[in-house]
């Protein structure tokens, strides 16, 4: 069984949605148990990092996604939580990459939305994926790259597109939104 | 590097896709999930859905449709039309609606801008500008582009990113339904003027009007309905074109 933990972020039920694509039981839920007894956890979101944080934490979520040891996938706003610190809204985040979590420079638009490819993928979560692959985004906040980075993107400035520390995962874009390349990230990601 | 999208807008009216050309004269042809998908095969790189027949009894189909959507395709999808409170907003979201976009209820009620966003992030919240030029200005017009308003287009969209907007859809009235190209001039004051991407809408006919947009403003995307809807232009026909042409585009 998949976990999809279940916070005050947006859509969360169109990873469920790519799941059941794929084929993939999956549960919605913030559940301590069911959350450390799944084989996978994805921890999805759209939204605004120090609300989410905050109920994260009344929840007490924020130690259990710490104390995950099977494989979990970060995605967009789940990338920006798992690192250390995020300019939106001044928040400590939850420490898992050792990043920071910036405001894009309104060098050109912000936020960043729509496909865009990679500078450098590595990692088997890109596994049949191209750099020249675009991938859905929309954000305005970026994670500054770092040695924990498996991809990077280039708008306004190179940034951590892709994570990987120990069992955690994450991207920034969406891959539940990025057509057949990001089911192939999320079938990737599935078949660890 | 970010690609120019193109982005097909399907019209809804009791669950089917419509397509009004001027904004009268509206033809039936299909089924939305059947052509998303058709959509989705060809490329498209995001799709909008406008029930244009918003009441709050067909409310609950809407609901229905977007979460089958959302059930069916793998790409972004907004949907618009007669979103009215934030609470219609939480209940496409909630079915599955990546962003919802605002028009007439957004310049009736600009606070809404900004309770989106702070709900549900500016990312999900396009506001959708029907404009037209009248003496030597871009006025903004409301309920389906019937109602003139004294608002300035360039004033509205300042005001509605300060608001909280994460993107605009910007139809051009005066150029919707006529297939003689995109109203390149506004689009560009727009797109200069503000920080958010701008979707340009209205008076695509040729593939050629794509590379124009593209190569005259700093748009971000372009929207169309009939030429897509006929297959008067088919999208890999557009995208095959636009690569040749040294657009950036998604290549699929």
């Amino acid at each position: 069984m998949i976990a999809i933990i279940k916070y005050n972020a947006g859509n969360i039920r169109s990873v469920q949605n790519a799941l059941n694509r794929l084929g993939y039981e999956s549960i919605i839920t913030d559940d301590k148990t069911e959350i450390l007894n799944a084989s996978k956890v994805i921890f999805p979101g759209v939204g605004e990092a120090s609300s989410a944080m905050q109920y994260l934490e009344e929840k007490g979520l924020d130690d259990v996604i710490r104390s995950i040891k099977k494989p979990m996938l970060g995605i967009c706003l789940g990338l920006q939580l798992m690192c250390e610190y995020s300019e939106e809204g001044n928040t400590q985040c939850l420490g898992i990459f050792n990043t920071q979590v910036k405001k894009f420079p309104p060098k050109e638009k912000v936020p960043h939305i729509g496909w865009n490819n990679f500078t450098e993928v590595k990692s088997a979560l890109f596994k049949d994926i191209k750099v020249t692959d675009d991938m859905y985004y929309v954000h305005s906040y970026y994670a500054e790259n770092n040695p924990q980075s498996i991809a990077t993107c280039d708008y306004i400035l190179p940034f951590a597109t892709a994570m990987q520390h120990d069992n955690f995962y994450a991207t920034q874009f969406h891959p539940e939104k990025s057509a057949d390349v990001g089911t192939q990230l999320l079938k990737n990601f599935l078949e660890l | 590097m970010l690609k120019k999208r193109i982005i097909p807008c399907l019209d809804i009216k009791n669950g089917r896709t419509v397509k009004g050309i001027n904004f009268v004269g509206i033809r039936d042809a299909g089924d939305p999930i059947e052509l998303a998908k058709q959509y989705v095969a060809h490329g498209a790189d995001e799709l909008v859905f406008l029930d244009i027949t918003a009441t709050v009894e067909k409310r609950k189909t809407l609901v229905e449709l977007v979460t089958h959507i959302a059930e069916e395709i793998n790409i972004p999808f907004t949907v618009g039309g007669g979103i009215n409170t934030i609470e219609d907003v939480s209940s496409v979201i909630k079915a599955g609606a990546d962003k919802v976009s605002v028009n007439s209820s957004a310049v009736k009620n600009p606070e809404l801008i900004t309770q989106i966003a702070k709900r549900f992030g500016s990312q999900c919240c396009v506001v959708a500008i029907d404009t037209k030029f009248m003496d030597g200005e871009w006025f903004v017009f409301v309920h389906g582009g019937r109602t003139a308003t004294p608002i300035k287009t360039l004033d509205w969209v300042k005001k509605v990113e300060a608001l909280g907007a994460g993107e605009i859809l910007l139809t051009s009235m005066n150029n919707d339904g006529t297939k003689a190209g995109f109203a390149l001039d506004i689009t560009e004051e727009v797109s200069k003027s503000i920080n958010i991407p701008v979707i340009a809408s209205g008076g695509a006919g040729t593939k050629a009007h794509f590379k124009t947009l593209f190569e005259t403003t700093h748009a971000s995307a372009g929207l169309a309905a009939s030429i897509f809807h006929y297959g008067e232009i088919p999208i890999p026909e557009l995208k095959d074109y636009l690569k040749n042409e040294n657009i950036a585009i998604r290549w699929t």
